[in-house]
Formats: C-alpha cells, structure tokens, sequence
C-alpha cells in the first residue's frame, strides 16, 4: 500500500500551553477511507489543521505525497482538500462563483465541465445560481465539499461531515463519500459516531487527549468487538483451575464463582462442546451459564477508561 | 514563483464583493466631498486666504481626497480581511497553496484599486466646484496610489489584529481622521502657534497631504523628496509589521 500521509513525532501545543496533540504518528494510504474517531476536544480537528496549514505544527513532521507541509506547502497543499467542522461560507455569494473561487485559489484553471460534473454528482447543479444563504444545512455542506473538491485533490478530509444531519441526509452523505472513494480520493473523516465509523472507513483510528490510542482495519475491530465471553456460573468456590481445564484459557470471576471463556462466534468450531464436557468430567455443578458480547462502543470506552 | 491565478482570484472576489454594493460605497464619501465643498470652499473659503495664488476650494481639494481615500482604504481592508475572519472563511485561504505575499497583495491590491478609483472620482466632482489645473498630473497620480496603497496596508494590519467591528471602527475614528484634520488639510500651518506647528511635524499625514498638494500646485510645506520618503518609510513599516504577523502567524494561525 501506498503511503499518501505520513505523520512523525507531531506534537501540537496551543498558546495558552494546551496539548492538544501528543506525539503522533499516522501514516494513510492512497484510497482508503481512514476514520478519526474520538470524544470532544481529543484533538481530530486540530490534527487536521496541522496538516493543511490552517494551524501551525509545534514539532514534528508532515509529509503530503512526499512533500513537506511546511517547507513544501505549495505542493502538499494542492493534494489537499478540507470540508471543516463548521459550516463557514460567503453567505450572499452565489454557489457557482464560491466553487469557481476555490478552483482558482488553488491555482487551477478553470474547468467547466469538471466543475458542472461536481455539482452534478453533489446534487447541487440545479441551486448553482441560488446564493449560499438560501441553501439548507445539508445543501451547505455540499457546498463547503465541491469547494473542497473543485481543485481535483487527491486527499480530501471531512471533519464531521454528518454533525447535524439528519437520517436520510446521513446515509446521503455516506454514499457521496463512498462515491468519492471509488473516484480514487484518499478521505480522512472525524465522528463521534462509531456506527460510522464502522460503516464507512477502512481503518479506524482511537484518537484521544491529542495521542492515538489504536489503529487498526476495521474488519480486525470488529473481529474483537464479536469476541463473546461465556460465563459459567457454578455452585462452589473456585480457587485453582483444574489441569484438565488447561488448554481452554478460562479466567475465574472476582467472587471466584465462575469461569469465564472468550470465544468467537464467526468461528466453525467454539469449543463450547468440549468444554462443558471436560467441566463435566472434573465434577464441577454448574448452576447456569450465559454469554457476554462486547461491541465496538465498549473497546472504545474501554480504551478510553484505560487513557 | 508568483501564483498569479490565486492573487487574481482573491482580487477578483473582493472586487466583486464592492460591486454588490457599489451605489453605497460610491454615494456617501462623494456626497461628503460634495458637502466640504459647499461648507468650507464657497461658504466659507472666500473669505479665507492662506496663499495669494491659490483660491481656498482650489486649496483644500487634496486634503478632501486624502481625508476620503484615507479612511476608505482603511476601510476596505480592515473589512477585507475581517469578514472572513469573523465567517470562518479563512480556513480555505490558509490551506490554500498560496505565500503570504500573494494573500497580502490580492487583498490590499483590490482594497487599493478601490479607493483610487474613488481618489479620481472625487477629484472629477471637484472640477464642478473649482478650477483645478494639476500641475504634475503623474506625480499626482503616483502620489495618490502611494496613499491608498499605504492606508490599505494599515487597513490590513487592523483587520488582521481586530476581534471585532468596534475595533475595526475605533482606530480610523480616534487616529485617522483627527490626523487628517490636523495635518494641514484645511490650513496651512503657519495659521498655528509655534507650539503647534511643531506638534504638526510628528503627523505623518502632513508630509502625505504636502507632497499632494505639491503636485497639484507646485508649492509645498515641505520638500516633495521627504514627503516621498516619509510616505514610504510608513510603506515599508506597514510591511514588515505584515511580516511579522504571518511569520509568527498572530491572529491568523492558531
Ligand atoms: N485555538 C485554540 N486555542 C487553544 N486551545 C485549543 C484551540 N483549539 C482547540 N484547542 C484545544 O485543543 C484540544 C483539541 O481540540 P480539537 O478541536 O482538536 O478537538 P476535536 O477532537 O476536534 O473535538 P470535537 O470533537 O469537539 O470537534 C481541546 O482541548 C481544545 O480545547
Ligand atoms: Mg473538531
């Protein structure tokens, strides 16, 4: 995989001492969708503005296609195009003129065809003479993505593009941004939310008090997040796990009541049979048993109580 | 390297902004040209005599235009800047792969333009008034845009360090125009007390209205070389103020 990002060492301290970003390091490849998913204030934001120029970086080192944000920042930046948090925009500009300006901005010649196809695929081509203050909260945002997009940039980032949105708009929004993918876009997002997450990146970053706490595929997440605890309730203390009971890696509860199995459900064979079997061989009464699924939200706030 | 589309493109935006509201921005500073003159150039001013040659309206046209371009090169720059700072606009200029030089020279070059061409539309309503024979028409012209090019560079600066409309408003009100008024606009300044004739000598603005003024008449209060001088001597001060603050990215950058 190609490596379209590359953060070092990036620490981030604001004027009034705040660490908001602790030694970073993230590399992102050409053509994923990379989720940066974490609580308010954790640091997604301004890690973005880091390395699109809007915040200066305190140490460290960006690199956008192998260019230097800092001392390459022509290069790297026309890679990039930003959607911020907020919805800002020249409110009586017309929507056609907005976009337009982006393009040239960025120091690109126009385009008309480009710019008609992008307004197209947002839905936006029909309101392209309305002025922006006229627009709904989620035809704005479209707005702030084809200004974002009016350059052809090979990396776009989304900083809560589904904040405020409602349902329907969401699943829009996923779709345009999955859309946006299979047109070869590397997008790095921000949610809070981790069905989102889930649904669209290919990898999720944990993002936390300006430090990544985990990152991983998002299929490798959910193979944890369906890992399932059987928990066998028996009548007796449990001190000592029996030999026999070795190989299957039972934990025993705090009121040493019970034990608890990990397994994962996908899998052909759990070893459940086995199991209860061998428990039954070892005499063990067992009064019930029950089972645990952990989810994504929980890893999270796990990771997160750990921080 | 000079990214000239990107200049073109913020240049054109402001521009463009001006056009929306052209009839406002152009009717209330000439309708108070029109008013100085009616006041102070045929009411007044034929009673009043600082130069045997020149006739008192004649006298005070350069003043009028450095009072009006002043504090509208201020203006527009101030708000040129400001308004995306106060929409949050500014992200998209930042991350944009353009220097500091190209952003300051899109906006204080269309901020410039427009208070020039104000400049010679003031100077057109004043030839209904009085005669005016400029003496050196492209040192006239030279000076005027050294005037708007530095109070827009001013008007940048405030923008920039500004928080919020009132103090955009507060420095052209307390600073600009009292040192309009008292820097020889209106009076020659040897109508003043010695003590104040020396106060006036600190009033950049007076060497500013000078030179102007030498331009159209051919005489000045001071030697027209440090009237140019001095105006780029504050040139040259408002640009390196501009470079400090984007090099420690003061107010802009967080
Ligand atoms: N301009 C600033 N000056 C000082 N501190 C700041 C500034 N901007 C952000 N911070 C602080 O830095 C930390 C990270 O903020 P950031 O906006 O990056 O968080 P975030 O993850 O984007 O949060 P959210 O989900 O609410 O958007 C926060 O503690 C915040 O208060
Ligand atoms: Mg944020």
């Amino acid at each position: 995989m190609q490596t379209i990002i590359e953060i070092k060492n990036l620490r981030k301290i604001y004027k009034d001492n705040k660490v908001a970003l602790d030694d970073v390091n993230l590399n992102i490849f050409k053509g994923e969708i990379i989720a940066l998913l974490g609580p308010n204030g954790a640091g997604k934001t301004t890690l973005i503005s880091n390395i699109c120029g809007i915040s200066s970086i305190t140490s460290g080192d960006i690199k956008v296609k192998g260019f230097d944000v800092v001392e390459n920042y022509r290069e790297a930046r026309k890679c990039i195009g930003i959607v911020p948090q907020e919805l800002s925009f020249e409110p009586f500009e017309k929507v056609i003129n907005t976009v337009n300006f982006s393009r040239q901005l960025f120091g690109k010649k126009p385009n008309e065809k480009y710019i008609e196809n992008l307004l197209k695929k947002l839905s936006l081509w029909e309101k392209k003479d309305q002025i922006i203050r006229s627009l709904s909260g989620g035809m704005k945002r479209r707005v702030l993505i084809a200004k974002a997009l009016s350059h052809e940039p090979d990396v776009l980032f989304l900083d809560e593009p589904t904040a405020g949105v409602d349902v329907e708009l969401r699943k829009d929004m996923w779709n345009t941004i999955k859309n946006l993918q299979n047109s070869g876009v590397t997008i790095i997002l921000t949610t809070h939310y981790i069905e989102e997450a889930e649904l669209m990146a290919n990898r999720i970053a944990v993002i936390n008090n300006g430090k990544i706490l985990l990152i991983d595929k998002k299929d490798n997440l959910i193979d944890r997040m369906s890992k399932k605890t059987l928990i066998i309730h028996t009548n007796s203390k449990i001190n000592k796990i029996d030999k026999a009971l070795g190989k299957f890696k039972l934990r025993i509860s705090k009121d040493k009541k019970n034990l608890e199995y990990d397994y994962s459900p996908n899998k052909k064979k759990t070893g459940i049979t086995t199991l209860l079997n061998e428990i039954k061989k070892t005499g063990i009464e067992l009064i019930d048993v029950q089972t645990k699924q952990s989810n994504l939200e929980q890893i999270f706030v796990e990771i997160l109580k750990n921080d | 390297m000079i990214n000239f589309r990107s200049i073109k493109a913020i240049y054109i935006f402001e521009m463009s902004r001006t056009f929306r509201t052209l009839i406002q921005s152009l009717i209330s500073p000439i309708l108070s040209t029109v008013l100085y003159f009616i006041v102070f150039g045929t009411a007044i001013g034929n009673n009043i005599n600082f130069t045997n040659e020149i006739p008192y309206g004649a006298f005070i046209v350069p003043g009028l235009v450095i009072l009006t371009i002043s504090m509208q090169s201020v203006n527009n720059a101030s708000f040129g800047i400001f308004f995306p700072k106060f929409l949050g606009t500014t992200y998209e200029i930042l991350s944009a792969p353009i220097s500091y030089v190209e952003i300051v020279i899109g906006y204080v070059g269309a901020s410039a333009t427009k208070s020039f061409c104000l400049g010679l539309l003031i100077l057109i309503t004043s030839t209904f008034f009085v005669d005016l024979n400029i003496k050196f028409p492209i040192l006239m012209l030279c000076m005027l845009l050294l005037s708007c090019v530095s109070f827009s560079l001013l008007g940048f600066i405030i923008g920039i360090v500004s928080d919020n409309f009132e103090q955009i408003n507060f420095v052209p009100m307390i600073i600009i125009t009292p040192l309009v008024f008292l820097g020889g606009s209106f009076y020659t300044i040897d109508v003043l007390p010695d003590f104040w004739q020396t106060i006036t000598l600190l009033n950049p603005i007076f060497y500013l209205v000078s030179g102007f003024r030498y331009s159209f008449f051919g005489t000045g209060e001071v030697n027209i070389l440090i009237s140019i001088f001095s105006i780029s001597l504050f040139i040259l001060l408002c640009i390196i103020i501009i470079w400090r603050i984007f090099k420690t990215g003061y107010k802009i950058k967080t």
